[in-house]
């Protein structure tokens, strides 16, 4: 090889950074942190929206909320079961998940996703 | 080949590229083959293929520096020379190489040649082209920032400079516009940017006469295989989204050599995760090489030293030499007895015999 020294160098610099997640992650417990349920919620077993909708989307279903309240003056949300909620984080979310560091922090920590709900919320107390 | 059939080639090729994992997940439920083997198996062709790429390139010589520099050469004192463009050593070398990676300087120096009729007249024009150059570096450095933003699946804790890139990135939170529900969570603004620029480096090769005609499926594929990409990738966070926990519970499970696949990520993920593995499978035998390539440009990275360095040819063969010096001792005697001059005396030829 011509130059070969420099190439190799450069060749494992290169690698080495696009292979740093491998090493990153070596020998880490990375385990996905799993939500917990409040009694509360629990007993109630459904939330305003299908599981899967709200492990997907929860945050567009409170944007909107947050809309239809702010701007429109809308305070009742219609199920698609059926069953009217008021659409409030603080009241009607937290009601059930009082839990916010088990059931709202860890799983957003996990993904690095930090929203602005607490700019203008109170963060909740827990209740132990 | 010509353009039309190029680009309905590669566009037919795509398609295909986003059907095999929809109907492979879809229909036939294969999550361990598109969400573990495919992208172990595509990974081990990238930096494999690039290996041996590199390798390859480092095998052949380059026997003499090429200096198609922008700048004066070091010569006189009282000729002003241009260090950086015409570099005599490894100083220069690396600030040009810095600027024609961090900032592609070549390309910054486009022409496009224009052929236009003025009052009748023909006239040729060279154009001070940036369009090209900005929509370049506008997709590198969205692919950089949008890739370095997936760390955050890659990663566990997550690291800093990924929360930074991520505020930074979506900083204008157009999460907050008045139309309920699209654009959250926070649109970024690199998504916006490499789809712009991608899309004009598209509409180049169509609009140009000159570029429609050398571009190839070689060169429409990957722009068609990394539109889809990006659009697949914003169709996942906008619009159908997935469940991101278990994204990064697969992702990490991947990194750390124990695979998991876990249930209930919708399709559009396989989709998203096989365009990508096939364009990482393809990068090493495509021109997207260029990202090890540049580094070994040899008019970029060597300097220009050709005066007061000399560099031998690597597969000169020997020349079998016989100089004067030889050709004396080998017939001193004969040409003392023929009576022509030699350099040295008679007793010289002893001497050397001696020696031997």
């Amino acid at each position: 090889m011509y130059d070969g020294g420099k190439i190799i160098v450069g060749l494992i610099i290169g690698l080495g950074l696009l292979l740093s997640p491998f090493f990153y992650n070596a020998g880490k417990a990375a385990k996905a942190p799993e939500r917990e349920l409040t009694p509360k919620a629990k007993e109630a077993k459904a939330c305003v929206a299908p599981l899967s909708y709200m492990r997907e989307s929860h945050f567009t279903l409170l944007d909107e909320w947050r809309q239809t309240v702010v701007r429109d003056g809308e305070r009742y949300y219609k199920a698609s079961d059926g069953k009217t909620f008021y659409k409030s984080l603080q009241v009607t979310c937290l009601e059930c998940h009082s839990n916010y560091s088990k059931f709202c922090l860890q799983c957003h920590n996990y993904v690095d996703v930090a929203p602005y709900c607490w700019d203008c919320h109170i963060l909740p107390e827990e209740k132990k | 080949m010509n353009f039309f059939l190029s680009i309905i080639f590669s566009s037919f090729a795509v398609l295909v590229v986003v059907l095999i994992p929809w109907i492979g997940v879809g229909a036939l439920d294969l999550r361990a083959l598109f969400g573990v083997v495919i992208p172990y198996a595509a990974m081990a062709t990238f930096f494999v293929g690039i290996v041996v790429r590199v390798i390859d390139w480092g095998r052949s010589p380059v026997p003499f520096r090429i200096p198609t520099t922008a700048g004066q050469e070091w010569s006189f004192p009282w000729i002003k020379r241009n260090p950086i463009d015409n570099p005599k050593g490894l100083g220069g070398v690396i600030v040009r190489m810095l600027f024609e990676v961090l900032t592609f300087r070549s390309l910054f120096r486009n022409t496009r040649l224009e052929y236009r009729r003025v009052d009748g007249v023909p006239k040729v024009d060279y154009e001070w082209e940036k369009w090209l150059w900005l929509a370049a570096i506008l997709f590198h450095y969205s692919f950089l920032v949008i890739f370095l933003r997936h760390f955050r699946f890659f990663m566990e804790p997550v690291p800093g400079f990924v929360t930074l890139l991520q505020n930074l990135d979506g900083f204008m939170q157009m999460g907050a516009a008045p139309f309920n529900g699209f654009g959250l969570p926070g649109v970024y603004l690199t998504d916006m940017l490499l789809m712009a620029a991608l899309t004009w480096l598209l509409l180049r090769r169509v609009l140009y006469s000159q570029i429609r005609y050398i571009s190839l499926p070689a060169d429409y594929f990957p722009l068609f295989l990394i539109l889809a990409l990006g659009f697949s990738g914003m169709l996942m966070r906008y619009l159908f989204r997935v469940d991101v926990t278990k994204v990064k519970e697969l992702a990490i499970g991947l990194f750390k050599f124990s695979p998991t696949v876990p249930d209930g990520i919708g399709v559009i993920f396989y989709i998203h995760l096989f365009i990508l593995c096939v364009l990482i499978a393809y990068f090493p035998f495509s021109k997207l090489m260029h990202l090890a390539g540049i580094f070994l440009s040899p008019t970029r990275n060597l300097a220009n030293n050709s005066r007061f360095v000399r560099h031998v040819n690597p597969w000169n063969y020997p020349v079998p030499t016989h100089t004067y010096e030889e050709y004396e001792d080998e017939f001193r005697e004969h040409m003392i007895e023929a009576g022509l001059p030699v350099e040295k005396g008679a007793d010289a030829t002893a001497e050397s015999e001696e020696k031997e």
